[in-house]
């Protein structure tokens, strides 16, 4: 059975290797419906996270190969109710619109949007929830013709532990130095 | 190793100054490089041209070909156990070794390619002989890199070699600018210990060893499966103490094979599509499958829902990725191979399973009726594949190492080769790289001068890499070539004979005279048609001390069983086409 799930990795930061990670899913014809790469808590290393809708043994398949990859320090994956997660939205309508009726801005009262620019043209409205919040405040202002509307890709935080990178990579370190290796 | 020269290693005191071109070369020869393996072309010309230079220290083979270059370093890999190095120019000659690197990945064969790459100021420009080599190797390696500047070769050439040949071994590919290669630097050196992104190996799992010790130590029908992680990592003695003391039958996987000597009363044969009777069957009957760096490749598996599924399934090996990705392991462990085999044999109990190893000696009796007679025995005049194989091992006492390429000599190789030493078989599983037979041979001989090297191949795949008989006369390689020549694409035909009601669509060839193109190339030859020639010929060709080709014309539509057909089950195996 498909279910959404939310894939975290953590990476150096190298050229090259969004490219890396995104030909595992490509190969496996899986499709991503969201991506996110930045910087973390630690200079250096970025955090993908990445929203697919598949199958738990799928999933655990990719995180596996995603974690092969030589420059990635990490990867998980998670359930959507173990996570905390928000997308952010921007929407452009008309300041005609707004003008005309007070129920635009009723409408981003009521789903806590916010207004960030007003020009005489238009109104730029910003939303951060869940996909199907800002799908909601869409649809309520697309009555009043939304001229553009644009949806990040999906930010996430575990509720369990605390992203503790520093200390994964002392871990790390402790690891690798416990592995005697062969030689060539 | 050849030594560094006495005013190399004052150089190397303080950081000197030179070119990336000549860092490349030195860089190698810290790496303890003696062999690459190249073509040259104008974007790599200028670490051709420091190469000029080192020609005492490094010996540098020219093939025909790209891919040439790939699977000699594939074939030089393979037996020593070492990173093969390859050389090509940007473009075209980046592209040709892609086959190769694609084969190298999948087969777990340590690469380091070095491409020329245009000029950083050009990179993206469609420049000429332009190809985005990174782009396209990403999906074949175990890592690559871009190089623009000469101060990041050492690193990265250090990284490479320390990624192509630790944990799961892989090709690595760097892509070096032109101007990186020109530019001037302090050269200074140091081989890469550890990538904090990267492990290659986990520690001992003490835990999940004793659990597999105590299944093992419960089981009636225990059965083993030995890969390639054998060899790679040098466990061939700790699997043999290991399935002695515990008194478990063994098979060993195609790219296993030589990991245990054939003769080894517990050797019960080859797995797979392919391979022997009684490791297919009792691969459904066993009660414990212990598979030991492998990875449950399809042509071992036949259908998974119908595989060992009565069996516990101990799963030993170093790629977290292989864990349950086909198999379900019972028990997983991770690590190397050699360290969790030699833990293992200390914890499981001494143990003999005398009624079910005859259980397998009685499927080889079976085989060995149905199938081993009339391959090596056949009543007919024509010859077998499989009895032009027997003779070669025989006639060089189990001892050489044995080349193949892909199709029905592949797997006649394999079958009836006997081995007694490991890294005695290279042949490409994964990709199954038709032309790979012929260059990997010559790397093979070059890893290992003091070994009889006898490459078989089919007139099919020998015609995909032919021109690499030019390497073989101009470095006077004495590589001995079998070519079982079927006058067909002899495993193709087979398929259509069985699966396509005998539809041969296009897979008969008209094929040139092996012997004279040989000829051409300063090579000599002989094709032999009946059994009384090929005794004497294959004497002539073990006994000559150059290379030489031995065209032998076989049976035209003879089958390779037993066979596990495609989806099939591996108990389903048949063992002849009436089935
Ligand atoms: C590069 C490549 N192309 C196509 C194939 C498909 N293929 C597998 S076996 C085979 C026939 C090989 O014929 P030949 O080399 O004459 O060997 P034989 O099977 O007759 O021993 C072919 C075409 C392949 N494995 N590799």
């Amino acid at each position: 059975m498909k279910e959404e799930f939310i894939i975290s990795a953590y990476s150096e930061n190298h050229i090259g290797l969004l490219n890396r990670i995104t030909i595992i899913f490509t190969r496996r014809k899986v499709n991503i419906e969201s991506l996110t790469v930045s910087e973390s808590a630690l200079r250096g290393i970025s955090k993908f996270t990445i929203v697919v809708s598949e199958e738990r043994s799928r999933v655990e398949n990719i995180v596996k190969q995603i974690e092969k990859q030589v420059d990635v320090l990490k990867a998980y994956f998670h359930r959507n109710d173990e996570m905390i997660f928000q997308e952010i939205a921007l929407y452009k309508v008309p300041t005609q619109a707004l003008m005309e009726s007070d129920l635009i801005e009723r409408i981003v009262r009521q789903h806590n949007a916010r207004i960030l620019e007003i020009t005489k043209d238009y109104t730029v409205i910003e939303k951060t929830g869940h996909k199907e919040e800002t799908q909601e405040l869409f649809e309520g202002l697309n009555r009043f013709g939304v001229l553009q509307f644009i949806r990040s890709g999906r930010v996430a935080i575990t509720r369990s532990a605390n992203e503790r990178l520093s200390e994964f990579l002392a871990e790390r370190d402790a690891l690798l130095a416990s592995i005697e290796m062969k030689s060539n | 190793m050849t030594a560094p020269s006495k005013e190399f290693m004052e150089m190397k005191q303080e950081a000197i100054q030179m070119t990336g071109a000549e860092a490349v070369i030195r860089s190698l020869l810290e790496e303890g490089v003696e062999t690459i393996f190249g073509y040259p072309g104008g974007a790599i010309m200028p670490v051709y041209d420091a190469l000029y230079d080192f020609k005492e220290q490094v010996r540098h083979i020219l093939t025909r070909h790209e891919q040439g270059v790939v699977h000699a370093a594939q074939g030089y890999a393979r037996v020593t156990g070492k990173v093969g190095v390859c050389f090509a120019t940007s473009g075209p000659g980046a592209t040709n070794l892609i086959t190769g690197i694609a084969d190298a990945m999948i087969d777990s064969t340590p690469l380091v390619c070095i491409t020329g790459q245009v000029a950083s100021p050009l990179l993206g420009t469609d420049a000429f002989q332009e190809s985005d080599v990174v782009g396209i190797s990403m999906p074949v390696t175990k890592w690559n890199y871009q190089i623009t500047t000469p101060e990041e070769i050492p690193t990265a050439i250090a990284q490479a070699f320390y990624i192509a040949h630790s944990g799961r071994p892989g090709p690595v590919l760097l892509d070096l600018t032109k101007d990186a290669q020109f530019g001037k630097f302090d050269f200074s050196y140091k081989c890469c210990e550890k990538i904090r992104s990267y492990v290659p190996e986990f520690p001992l799992d003490k835990e999940n060893l004793k659990n597999a010790a105590g299944l093992i130590d419960g089981a009636k029908k225990p059965f083993l499966l030995f890969g390639q992680g054998v060899i790679l990592s040098g466990a061939e003695r700790e699997l043999q103490e290991f399935i002695e003391k515990a008194g478990i039958p063994a098979a060993g996987t195609l790219l296993g094979l030589s990991a245990l000597d054939s003769d080894h009363k517990l050797h019960t044969g080859m797995l797979g599509m392919h391979g022997n009777y009684g490791p297919n069957i009792k691969t459904n009957e066993c009660d414990v499958l212990i598979a030991v760096g492998m990875r449950f490749d399809d042509r071992v598996t036949g259908d998974v829902k119908r595989y060992a599924r009565q069996a516990k399934v101990i799963h030993l090996e170093i790629d977290p990725s292989e864990i349950d990705k086909i198999i379900k392991a019972d028990v997983a462990v991770l690590g190397d191979a050699k360290k969790s085999l030699r833990m293992l044999t200390r914890l499981v109990k001494k143990q003999e399973h005398k009624e079910w190893v005859n259980e397998f000696h009685q499927a080889a009796g079976i085989e060995m009726e149905k199938v081993i007679q009339r391959d090596l025995f056949p009543a007919k005049a024509g010859l077998t594949m499989g009895e032009v194989v027997r003779m070669a091992s025989e006639l060089t006492n189990n001892h050489s190492v044995v080349v193949a390429d892909v199709g029905q000599n592949q797997m006649a190789a394999a079958r009836y080769s006997k081995f007694t030493q490991t890294r005695s078989h290279i042949s490409s599983g994964g990709l199954g790289t038709m032309g790979f037979g012929l260059p990997a041979a010559i790397g093979a001989k070059i890893g290992a001068p003091d070994r009889e090297v006898v490459a078989f191949v089919g007139d099919g795949g020998l015609q995909m890499t032919i021109q690499e008989l030019g390497t073989i006369a101009q470095e006077h390689l004495p590589v001995k070539v079998v070519v079982l020549n079927n006058h067909f694409l002899g495993m193709v035909r087979q398929w259509q004979q069985l699966f396509f009601e005998h539809r041969y669509s296009f897979t008969e060839m008209v094929n040139p005279d092996f012997v004279k193109i040989a000829e051409g190339f300063g090579i000599p030859g002989k094709q032999v048609t009946t059994r009384q020639e090929l005794q004497v010929a294959m004497k002539e060709m073990i006994g000559h001390p150059g290379p030489y080709l031995l065209d032998v014309l076989v049976e035209k539509e003879d089958n390779i069983f037993p066979m596990v057909p495609s989806g099939a089950s591996v108990s389903d195996i048949l063992l002849s086409a009436e089935e």
